[in-house]
């Protein structure tokens, strides 16, 4: 078995291990018998309740978004050809942050204020996209650059809120800030643009391999550079926008799983796209229920879980590997 | 069949040479010469179809090459760059099978048809054993017969090369031009290519294209057009002129 295919079984079975972890854990024992009693015959009881209005939806909304953000983090690697890339590097979540806080602020309810969120994250992909598309040359450099520096713009105005804000706001917005899923809707929507995403995104795999040697080859090569770069743009930045609507700014996935896909040997985006979503599906599904049980009935937010279980989990694998390096 | 009418050849701020105009047709082998940033790259990249021109036509088997999509072009016009830009984290089989880009038929992975053809080339550039090795790990002259593998991959009609002998020790560099020269004359492809020697230019090219510093072109068979005064001029510094049995060499004196 070539080591894509044996990656591609152990990541599934990790995905499936960790939503079923997901579903046993929490405050309200429930065996792992009864869970799978409640999954393969759905009763209507307490424990139905449990595990299919509260775990199930979270965890699935845990899953869709590390996949969403693993997705986008990769695909912009990609595009702009910068291993430091990630899904906010364009400025997607700040200016969604801005949006939100600005909303929080205002007293606004949840309906309102993801829908300024999700306004400021529009704002900010059309002013990167207009503005690296004014000259009529697409030029990839300025799309980084103009991303960088609008992000930076977001976030000194996301300071600036958080500085002024009432006290009792400020807590709500930090768990906004470092991403969390205590608060997050329904997954279909974001489990719809996972799916289509990475339908998107595995069609023009092969054109992301080739746009990794450069453009001037690429184009040599057969593909039509530009239309693909600009579906990567929109894939990665409507990924995000869906990540962002459901936890916030989760940090540390969408840079650091395209990564340790490629540091366990694939390199072809034909299965770095799909290895990375399920990575990072699985990863954010059991920072997510270390979140809401370590501390429980304390809920720390994910993006803090994401970081502390993936820093040493990343630097072991770069230690294992620095010979291959 | 690689045909070229009234080209401009420009930088950014400076025109290198106008009025560029010669036809490659199947089986030659031109030798395009010139001093350093003479604008023998900016050619190779106008005849590829990569870069606009500011003024001219390149037209392929009769049809302005703009007209065609992108994997039509890859699938008749194959480019040999002078440098790529970025690293490649796959094998050096991979590397090569991103040749077949635009010949691939399935969605996931490449058919046998590509490996089959990855493998030949890899064994026409002497690299089969490397096949599984990282790209990353080869030296200079294995990574130049890479990209040379990979361009037979492409298998396209006409070759640019731009210069292809870079990297390459001696023997590798006559077995590069003999590959290329046996694809000229008996698979009837079309290759011009880009070289910075003297030496080889009278021996292994049919025809020759002389970029002169100010944008003077001259250009036609290579028996005529490599002379010792010809050359003197293009390069600025005095040659010898050696002639070994049939063959003639170029070198400074």
């Amino acid at each position: 078995m070539s080591r894509p295919v044996a990656l591609l079984a152990l990541f599934s079975f990790a995905a499936a291990a960790g939503l079923f972890i997901a579903l046993v854990s929490g405050p309200f024992p429930i065996s792992a018998l009864l869970v799978l009693d409640s999954v393969l015959d759905p009763t209507p009881g307490l424990v139905h309740d449990v595990i299919w209005q509260l775990r199930a939806p979270r965890a699935l909304a845990a899953f869709a978004c590390g996949g969403l953000l693993a997705l986008a983090g990769a695909l912009l690697q990609a595009l702009l050809r910068n291993a430091l890339a990630d899904p906010y590097i364009l400025g997607v979540s700040s200016g969604a942050a801005l949006g939100a806080l600005l909303a929080l602020v205002a007293g606004a309810g949840a309906v309102l204020m993801n829908a300024a969120a999700f306004a400021g994250a529009a704002l900010a992909i059309a002013i990167v996209f207009g503005l690296s598309f004014r000259s009529g040359e697409w030029d990839v450099y300025r799309l980084l650059l103009t991303g960088v520096v609008l992000a930076a713009g977001f976030s000194a105005l996301v300071s600036l809120t958080l500085v002024t804000a009432p006290h009792v706001q400020v807590k709500g917005m930090l768990f906004w800030l470092m991403g969390d899923l205590s608060y997050a809707g329904s997954p279909l929507s974001a489990w719809t643009v996972l799916i289509v995403a990475v339908a998107v995104a595995v069609a023009g795999a092969a054109g992301l391999d080739l746009l990794a040697l450069g453009e001037v080859k690429a184009r040599s090569l057969g593909l039509a550079v530009k239309p693909l770069q600009i579906a990567v743009f929109v894939t990665a930045a409507v990924a995000t926008v869906a990540a962002v609507m459901l936890a916030g700014s989760v940090g540390f996935v969408g840079l650091m799983v395209p990564h340790a896909v490629r540091l366990m040997g694939v390199a072809s985006y034909r299965w770095l796209l799909p290895l990375s979503v399920l990575l990072g599906g699985a990863f954010l599904t059991l920072a997510d229920t270390a979140a809401r049980t370590l501390a429980a009935p304390q809920q720390l937010p994910v993006g803090v879980l994401t970081a502390i279980i993936g820093v040493p989990v990343m630097l072991a694998l770069l230690g294992r590997t620095r010979a291959a390096l | 069949m690689l045909r070229c009418d009234g080209l401009t050849l420009a930088v950014p701020g400076r025109v290198l040479a106008r009025e560029v105009g010669f036809e490659a047709r199947r089986g030659e082998i031109w030798a395009v010469l010139g001093a350093n940033g003479s604008g023998k790259t900016t050619l190779v990249h106008a005849l590829a179809g990569l870069a606009p021109v500011p003024a001219g036509t390149v037209a392929l088997d009769g049809a302005p090459l703009g007209e065609r999509t992108n994997a039509a072009r890859a699938g008749l016009v194959g480019v040999l760059l002078q440098q790529e830009d970025a690293e490649f984290w796959g094998s050096v089989l991979e590397y090569v099978l991103l040749g077949r880009f635009s010949r691939a038929r399935t969605w996931f992975g490449w058919g046998r048809e590509d490996e089959g053809a990855a493998q030949a080339a890899l064994e026409a550039v002497g690299l089969a054993e490397l096949a599984r090795r990282g790209y990353r790990t080869l030296s200079g002259g294995e990574r130049q017969r890479a990209r040379i593998a990979q361009l037979l991959a492409q298998d396209p009609q006409a070759f640019l090369l731009d210069e292809p002998l870079q990297h390459l020790d001696l023997r590798h560099q006559v077995a590069v031009l003999r590959l290329f020269g046996a694809l000229a004359r008996e698979r009837d492809r079309a290759v011009v290519m880009v070289l910075h020697d003297a030496l080889w230019p009278a021996r292994f090219c049919s025809h020759a294209l002389l970029l002169h510093d100010g944008g003077r072109v001259e250009c036609g068979r290579a028996a005529e057009i490599l002379s010792r005064g010809r050359l003197e001029r293009l390069y600025g510094c005095p040659l010898q002129e050696i002639e070994a049995g049939s063959a003639r060499f170029f070198a400074p004196l």
